[in-house]
């Protein structure tokens, strides 16, 4: 098959395959917010992307301070807090001063969050330059690790991963075992009767807003560890991510997790043996594919309508 | 005035709007700017035809379409493809490897012209493939999504999404459509010349007749009683469904008549500007045009197109002087007109006319049920006023 005999395809297969991890956890990052987002409002929130770049640029910018003052090593946990923390607060001052207004008019959401997106793509590129940044990476990080002389893993790429995994449960936790994830899903399920038995649904909404962003910074500074940073890169993820959310089901934890891995890594392996438009051309064209025999996606959770 | 020109128009108001709009297009602006300003405004009129279509499918039919490049480049592309075999004849194009194919295929190691470029040696052909093939490719999305109930927001995504697909590939597939650069050089009409300044004048009377033509026909359809179906469709989906209407072949052909009318454009654009390129087709394009119809009053035809004019001479006067602020405004626009002015310019012209009290009537933008109370069509008004369903929407939140 194209020329490559049976063990250089395995070793390709492991390799883009693990190249195909890296975005997923990225993609898989910036779709679990989006998900919580959608499922809460059913808003697609156009601007996520720039949530995500403001991630990388934090991180970007304390790997910087770290590098003056020579705590590389261990920055980078204080980047993703930070990150979030940045994120967090700007969703929920977004939500405050524009989101609320909009709530019964989804698609004027989805334009006025574009409008927002340009702005902050603006503001990047003011602040920062136009010019792509990246993050001063820690020793430990760099380098790879080599199960068979073939096999080339990246250590970013695991330490990427393990992030995803931790961020993923950590959601499942808020989501489902705990009282804020409660009041989120009875407002998701009926917001009226969630309202009527005294739960705060526009503080909710708030909440769920900001940490939806939140999570998208965290995919930022994941971001950095693996590519540069520019004021546009939340645009390259966005229709990715949007097509993750809903491939897999909005509202659907399992269905994030599966579609962004089935995306990610048929793109991976796909632009290896293709070219790299085309692997992504085809990627798509399957799951709008999909789409249409099937809109609910591919987990939707089953709802009389 | 009888009553089926009466309906064209819309009244005496839509008159006088459609008059002054004539004058401004026809008499004022050829009048007042210089040749090189006026084939600018000319493409800007080409958006126009998107933002109209806009208006039919997003401002009365409530389905916002984020793709509508697509159909634009489509119909671009058609007009493109047929210029550039004009431009690439044999003895032009000898000193290539292989003579008579566009400069392009050359480059990419292309030796014969591949199939789907055929069509386009005929004038006649390539104008109907402008007509046919977007409202056919309209037809396929439409039927896919429609028939399954998809609209609001996934709709708005997949077709955001096709739309990327559309640009990826002709960028990535760069023998065939000449890639990030598109198609240039693009200089002659069966034999006539399209840059120099007549060629450009009837072109730019052209284009402006045939837009006149584009809110025609929507005005028709908008004050037929598919209109106000379509109305109706926008406000509450479920009571038409319910009172027996197939709202999905409704929402077919209102996105394939958009499709079509945005590929007009499309097509009037490569006459225009002698260039076509994947930049047109893509999310940025197709979402921006979404702006100069939000931006003119999402449900009026007028008011698109003086939409599309004031954010383009916006766009053009700020990336002049201003480039840094250019996307700040942009991007001020989109969230200003959603939140604070959702009827654009034509709400507020409304607003003000009414209080100057030139025009008696409200805002174009009313609602179904206002609009067909104000008829006399009682089978319509029998759906929407007598069939009081439970509101399904309440039922699912």
């Amino acid at each position: 098959m194209f020329g490559y005999s049976m063990a250089d395809i395995g070793n390709i297969m492991v390799m883009q395959g693990f190249s195909g991890l890296s975005m997923f956890t990225v993609l898989l990052l910036m779709a679990l917010g989006l998900a919580i987002i959608f499922g809460q409002m059913g808003v697609i929130n156009m601007a996520h992307g720039e949530f995500m770049t403001i991630g990388a640029y934090t991180t970007v910018m304390l790997s910087k301070v770290a590098t003056t003052y020579g705590f590389v090593n261990y920055y980078f946990v204080f980047a993703i807090i930070l990150a979030f923390i940045l994120a967090f607060a700007l969703g929920y001052f977004i939500e405050f001063i524009m989101i609320r207004h909009l709530y019964k008019r989804p698609l004027d959401t989805l334009l006025a969050t574009w409008g927002l997106s340009l702005v902050m793509q603006q503001s990047f590129r003011s602040t920062f330059g136009a010019k792509e940044v990246s993050a001063e990476l820690p020793e430990w990080m760099l380098g790879s690790f080599k199960p068979t002389p073939d096999i080339d893993i990246p250590i970013n790429g695991v330490f990427v991963m393990v992030l995803a995994l931790f961020v993923t449960a950590g959601v499942y936790m808020f989501m489902y075992r705990s009282r804020w994830g409660l009041r989120v899903r009875a407002t998701v399920q009926n917001r009226v009767m969630a309202g009527a038995v005294g739960i705060n649904t526009q503080k909710v909404d708030r909440v769920t807003f900001a940490l939806g962003c939140g999570i998208a910074g965290i995919a930022g500074a994941a971001f950095t560890t693996i590519a540069s940073t520019g004021p546009t890169t939340g645009t390259l993820y966005i229709v990715d991510s949007f097509m993750v959310v809903v491939f897999g089901g909005a509202a659907s934890l399992m269905g994030t997790i599966a579609s962004a891995f089935g995306i990610a890594q048929a793109q991976s392996i796909l632009q290896f043996f293709m070219t790299s438009s085309m692997g992504k051309v085809s990627t798509l064209l399957v799951i709008v594919g999909i789409l249409m025999m099937k809109p609910e996606g591919l987990f939707a959770s089953k709802l009389r309508k | 005035m009888n009553a089926s020109l009466s309906k064209l128009v819309g009244g005496k108001d839509g008159l006088v709007g459609l008059a002054v709009l004539a004058a401004i297009i026809f008499i004022v602006l050829p009048l007042g700017v210089d040749i090189f300003r006026l084939n600018l405004v000319g493409k800007y009129l080409t958006y126009a035809f998107v933002a109209v279509s806009l208006v039919l499918l997003w401002g009365n039919g409530g389905i916002l379409s984020l793709g509508q490049g697509i159909f634009f480049g489509l119909g671009g592309y058609g007009m493109a493809m047929f210029m550039k075999l004009e431009a690439s004849d044999p003895i032009t194009t000898k000193i290539q490897t292989t003579p008579g194919i566009p400069d392009f295929m050359d480059w990419n190691q292309i030796t014969s012209l591949p199939w789907f470029w055929e069509p386009f040696k005929s004038l006649p052909l390539t104008i109907l493939i402008i007509l046919t093939i977007p409202a056919l490719f309209a037809y396929l999305i439409g039927f896919a999504m429609f028939k399954r109930r998809v609209g609001g927001v996934y709709f708005a995504i997949i077709t955001q999404a096709i739309a990327l697909i559309l640009s990826i590939l002709i960028v990535g597939q760069q023998g065939f459509t000449g890639g990030v650069n598109g198609i240039t050089d693009l200089k002659t009409v069966w034999g006539w010349d399209t840059r120099n300044d007549s060629a450009k004048y009837i072109l730019y009377y052209l284009n402006g007749f045939l837009l006149f033509g584009a809110i025609l026909l929507s005005k028709y359809v908008l004050n037929s009683k598919f209109g106000m179906l379509l109305l109706a469709m926008r406000d509450k989906e479920e009571r038409v469904r319910f009172s027996g209407y197939d709202v999905s072949n409704f929402k077919i052909f209102i996105f394939c008549l958009a499709a079509m009318i945005s590929a007009v454009g499309g097509a009037m654009f490569t006459l225009q500007v002698g260039f076509m390129s994947p930049s047109f087709v893509g999310i940025v394009p197709s979402i921006e045009m979404v702006i100069f119809c939000a931006v003119g009053g999402r449900a009026s035809l007028i008011g698109a197109v003086y939409g599309t004019l004031f954010v383009n001479f916006g766009k053009t006067f700020f990336s002049e002087s201003y480039p840094e602020l250019w996307l700040f405004i942009m991007g001020g626009l989109f969230i200003a007109v959603v939140m604070f002015f959702p009827d654009g310019l034509a709400g507020v012209w409304a607003k003000y006319s009414h209080k100057l009290n030139f025009f008696k009537k409200k805002s174009s933008l009313t609602t179904a049920t206002a609009v067909i109370d104000s008829t006399k069509n009682e089978t319509v008004k029998k759906t929407v006023n007598e069939i009081d369903v439970t509101n399904i929407e309440g039922v699912k939140a």
